[in-house]
């Protein structure tokens, strides 16, 4: 498929492990921010063929594995309120809060629907003029500005009974909170592909500043190795600044459109994330003039404190701290088919790329 | 979650939504996003949305630079 295939070529691949092999010398650690990074790059066995000098640290790139309990708690809460349809992404179903998950709610007859697109809970608000449809809006700079549209969209067609509890967040302040955690050695970061197609390569100016270079790489095998290649590279001469290797998708502005529908409907609020806790301005709020579609405020639910689980090492492994296979329950008591952990759950997911791949 | 596919404009209808192929699929995609877009663009789609059109002259470029740093060989 056209802009997939050509960027897949293993000849290619090889050229670029040379090169990278190279131009290595000190020994260098990178996070890739980004899930779909994770997965990637576990899937096409980027880790074994780089040279040891370089290790890929896997970061808190997973919106679902981020999610706090908290957060996941009070979904569930609203789900079981009378007259509520709760819509979500596909990906948060089976994700572990504190007390249960929207998959089993939704087995036990909560009335919960998984949508494609925010499109989708429109139509079920459309279709269902006497339930109260929510989504719960998970995701990062990628998937937010879809759930701005659905409530410009929601006000044009006069929906009354849409609402959306917005819990997504805002990439850039988490890279910043790591590298001030200084918990882990991160030499540079390979930015999430997807998120910048929106933000643009702006937002890590500051990081880049800071000493770190940052490469906006895609997602096929080359893309990624052409990013390893532009950030050893720019290490081992000193330098650092934001580089964009996906340039087919990447503006250095990012997409104004998207960031213009981001900012009339919502504006920046603090966020919970889990392992990491509350970043200021690394969330959404709905802006006033939106009111009307906010979850948070039409539903006031009692949830109890949230609880971890126990033994699950997620927090550490999305701040880079731990590697998958550090957890004691790594693919003994926590596998894809019983997990322990969102990490475990999410496609996207640390401990899911490394145990259905290897490292 | 954040995966976003290529696909190509077949038809764009009424109200920002166009028919995308995505890997021999026929999907119905908002625009609302990419209003620029063209039929036979290629575009990044997500969650229903295109978020981008793909632009050709820099994935021609990115494919030339490797041609040019040796790592292709000229066709
Ligand atoms: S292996 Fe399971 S229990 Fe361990 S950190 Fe990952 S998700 Fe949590």
């Amino acid at each position: 498929m056209r802009h997939l295939s050509e960027y897949r070529d293993p000849a290619l691949a090889k050229k670029f492990i040379e090169e990278i092999r190279k131009v290595s010398h000190k020994k260098i650690s990178l996070m890739e921010v980004c899930g779909t990074h994770t997965v990637a790059i576990s899937k096409n066995g980027i880790r074994q063929v780089l040279p040891e000098k370089i290790t890929l640290l896997s970061g808190p790139g997973c919106p679902v594995c981020v999610t706090a309990n908290r957060d996941l708690d009070k979904a569930i809460a609203i789900a079981q309120e009378p007259g509520v349809i709760l819509t979500t992404f596909g990906d948060m179903m089976k994700v572990p809060g504190s007390h249960s998950s929207l998959a089993r709610e939704k087995a036990e007859g909560v009335d919960i629907r998984m949508v494609y697109s925010t499109l989708d809970a429109l139509g079920i608000a459309e279709n269902n003029p006497n339930k109260k449809v929510v989504f719960f809006g998970v995701g990062f700079e990628t998937t937010s500005p879809t759930v701005a549209l659905s409530i410009i969209e929601a006000e044009r067609r006069g929906l009354k009974n849409y609402s959306v509890l917005v819990r997504h967040k805002v990439i850039p302040p988490a890279m910043i909170a790591l590298l001030s955690l200084g918990e882990v050695r991160i030499d540079g970061f390979i930015c999430p592909g997807h998120v910048s197609t929106i933000i643009g390569s702006l937002p890590y100016e500051p990081i880049a500043a800071e000493g770190i270079p940052c490469v906006i790489g895609g997602f096929e095998p080359l893309d990624i190795l052409q990013s390893i290649l532009m950030l050893t590279k720019q290490i081992e001469n000193g330098e650092s600044c934001v580089e964009i290797q996906y340039s087919r998708s990447v503006r250095p502005r990012g997409n104004e459109i998207a960031l213009q529908t981001l900012d009339k409907v919502f504006k920046l609020a603090d966020a919970d994330w889990r392992g990491i806790g509350i970043i200021p301005e690394s969330g959404h709020a709905l802006r006033e003039e939106y009111a009307a579609f906010d979850a948070d405020r039409t539903f006031k639910v009692d949830i109890p404190p949230p609880k971890e689980a126990q033994g699950c090492s997620c927090g550490e492994i999305l701040r880079g701290v731990k590697f998958p296979h550090e957890c004691k329950l790594f693919g003994k008591a926590c596998t894809p088919e019983a997990p322990v952990g969102p990490c475990m759950v999410s496609s996207e997911g640390s401990c899911a790329a490394y145990y259905r791949y290897g490292k | 979650m954040c995966l976003a596919i290529p696909g190509k404009v077949i038809k764009i209808k009424e109200n920002d939504i166009a028919d995308v192929e995505i890997g021999g699929i026929v999907r119905e995609v908002g625009l609302h996003l990419a209003p620029e877009t063209k039929e036979g663009d290629y575009v990044l789609v997500h969650a229903g949305y295109a978020i981008q059109t793909i632009d050709e002259e820099a994935a021609r470029e990115t494919l030339k630079l490797w041609e040019e740093l040796g790592i292709v060989e000229t066709p």
